[in-house]
């Protein structure tokens, strides 16, 4: 098993600088989940520590080992990649089995140890197939089955799972959580997606622009965001954001509460706006408000409440529930 | 089906019937001629008489043809200089491409910039550089070691081995492949001679296909001002160098008849095999679609 370290690492394609300096530590055997917007370069630290982009300065370690300059198959890692990457002329079983194959494995061990994946995953009745005979989701198997089969010491994952729908996509999330806790290997998975991270992570790193704006567990993130951008990345829908008196009577000058956390119909309110629109989930609604001076706030209630567009609401802003920030970090309490 | 689509329909089909016979009328004239006799060839010409089958017919003009000329050896020259450079063309032409797509050295694009300029220079104007310089070459045959590659398969197997086009057609093949598959391969452990060999040239049938095609075509057809050059033993000689035989006295076109048509199967076979290949390749990796 392997803990991976970065350490200063910075990359650069031509001019422009996409990593500028970071340093990152995945614990042994934790499932980190590398989050943040599309193009921060969460696809870039994970192919540097895969081997298939050099890094322009800085190290990066393995379990101990010093695997910079390393080719990718010498690092101890197997990657499943967002297209899925399966060899198209080749059965399933070959593509599970073909690192075994180039190693020049005997035929025995190779199929077993494919057996044994194809197992854990549910593929034994397709291993004579090709890809293109399979479904998005078993292809998603396969890649999975090809890195267990190279026993790695790191899993590395690149947003794996955008390429399903919904309902599978629910339900790969539990399986790879599952496989995690079975093999105990570390899993570094690359996400864009904060439902993903919250779900599977032990430990979210949220990054942006190339730097780590925060890291640590998934309640934590979302208990006491360091940044108003983790405070609006981190949770579903994003976090309310207030500027101005409401923010300054509190001594910052920025304050979010999450729609989850506002009361609504309250006679002590703190704010007064419209109810513009309301969506029935069924579990809960979601209410949105127009205030004059703060514009959409978005409130989240339980239950089904049925509202009348255009009547007015009265709005709570609990103490405990608020985040405060000045100069775009928190401050304590 | 309503009647306007109809004759559109009609038309279409005389259109593309039209079009495929003026390609396919020299060829049907070709062979319907080599069976004539020089006369009756002749006097048919000013009619349509010339593409039918008609009058006095016989294999005369193609025993004729192989009392004249030594058939059999130009064809097996052509085949087997032609065979011999496709199959070095299309290793090279990859292993190049490869290079050129998939791995990081320095002067890259330029080198294929430059590669990619020499498809505008006709053969012609350094046909009598070449010449110089393959003069001037050794080589080490059964024979022992020797200046010069005159009189030999070698001096029309070598300069044509790399092309622009055929490595073009590569590359830009190459770099609509995933490049995840390269790297999924590297994370298996593969040698980039293994990616090259076990996961980009199975994918690579149709490129394969159509590069085979295009050079058989080229060097089959084209063996002439090269060979006139640089071959003046008949042992040597390609099939095209044959066709001066019947230009002698008298022009025996009948005979010409004949020899064309033996000629023109090799490329008529190689082509209806590998159109097969390349669909059949097409399907099974299932990159497209
Ligand atoms: N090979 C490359 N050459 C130039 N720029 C690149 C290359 N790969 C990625 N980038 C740039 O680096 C940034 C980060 O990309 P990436 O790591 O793929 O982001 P993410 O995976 O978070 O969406 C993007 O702005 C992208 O355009
Ligand atoms: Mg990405």
């Amino acid at each position: 098993m392997g803990q991976v370290l970065l350490k200063s690492v910075r990359k650069s394609f031509g001019n422009t600088e996409v990593i500028p300096d970071l340093s990152l530590k995945v614990p042994d055997g934790s499932f980190t989940v590398l989050v943040g917007p599309s193009g921060c370069g969460k696809s870039t630290i994970l192919r540097m520590i895969a081997g298939l982009e050099e890094v322009s300065s800085g190290s990066i370690e393995i379990d101990g080992l010093d695997v910079t300059y390393k080719e990718p198959s010498q690092r101890g890692i197997a990657m499943v990649f967002q297209s899925y990457a399966l060899y198209p002329h080749m059965t399933v079983a070959e593509n599970i089995g073909f690192g075994m194959i180039l190693a020049k494995r005997p035929n025995a061990e190779i199929n077993k140890r494919v057996r044994e994946a194809a197992e854990i995953l549910q593929l034994e009745n397709l291993l004579d197939r090709k890809p293109k005979q399979l479904s998005g989701g078993q292809r998603q198997r396969v890649a999975i089955g090809r890195a267990i089969t190279r026993d790695p010491k790191v899993f590395l994952f690149d947003e794996p799972l955008s390429n399903l729908d919904a309902s599978l996509r629910g339900q790969m999330r539990v399986e790879l959580a599952e496989l995690h806790s079975k093999i105990g290997a570390t899993m570094i998975y690359v996400t864009h997606d904060q439902v993903e991270a919250m779900t599977m992570a032990d430990q979210i790193v949220v990054l942006n622009c190339g730097r780590i704006e925060q890291q640590g567990a998934p309640m934590d993130l979302y208990d006491g965001p360091e940044t108003p951008f983790v405070a609006g990345f981190i949770g579903a829908p994003s976090m309310n954001f207030f500027e101005g008196p409401v923010a300054s009577q509190l001594g910052c000058d920025t304050l979010g509460v999450r729609p989850e956390h506002i009361g609504l119909g309250d006679e002590n309110c703190t704010l007064e706006g419209k109810i513009r629109y309301s969506e029935q989930l069924g579990s809960d609604t979601m209410v949105y408000v127009q205030h004059e001076v703060y514009g959409q706030i978005t409130v989240r209630v339980e239950g089904s409440r049925k509202l009348e567009i255009g009547s007015r609401a009265r709005l709570l802003l609990p103490e405990e529930f608020m985040h405060k920030f000045r100069g775009g970090r928190r401050i304590s309490g | 089906m309503p009647a306007h689509k109809f004759v559109r329909l009609v038309l279409k089909y005389v259109l593309l019937a039209w079009i495929a016979l003026i390609f396919i009328f020299p060829i049907v004239f070709m062979v319907i001629s080599s069976f004539k006799p020089d006369l009756q060839l002749l006097r048919d010409s000013a009619s349509l008489r010339a593409f039918l089958p008609v009058g006095d017919l016989s294999l005369e003009n193609y025993s004729a043809a192989f009392d004249r000329a030594p058939i059999r050896l130009f064809m097996f020259n052509s085949v087997f200089i032609t065979a011999v450079t496709v199959c070095l063309s299309l290793l090279l032409s990859s292993l190049a491409a490869f290079s050129f797509v998939f791995l990081q050295w320095f002067g890259r694009s330029v080198l294929m910039a430059v590669i990619l300029a020499t498809f505008i220079v006709p053969f012609e104007t350094i046909a009598v550089p070449l010449l110089l310089i393959v003069n001037n070459l050794p080589w080490l045959g059964l024979d022992g070691f020797k200046t010069g590659w005159l009189n030999s398969y070698h001096v029309q197997i070598i300069p044509f081995i790399a092309d622009a086009l055929t490595i073009f057609l590569f590359v830009q093949y190459f770099r609509d492949l995933p490049t995840e598959l390269v790297e999924a391969a590297r994370i298996d452990g593969a040698t980039w001679f293994q990616v090259y060999r076990r996961v980009i040239i199975p994918l690579s049938g149709p490129v394969i296909a159509t590069a085979a095609i295009l050079k058989f075509l080229v060097m089959y057809n084209n063996q002439l001002l090269w060979p006139i050059m640089v071959v003046q033993e008949e042992t040597y000689r390609p099939v095209m160098l044959g066709l001066q035989y019947f230009f002698q006295l008298n022009t025996a076109w009948g005979e010409i008849m004949a020899y064309l048509t033996i000629i023109t199967l090799p490329v008529l076979a190689f082509y209806l095999v590998l159109q097969r290949a390349f669909i059949a390749s097409i399907a099974s990796t299932g990159i497209k679609g």
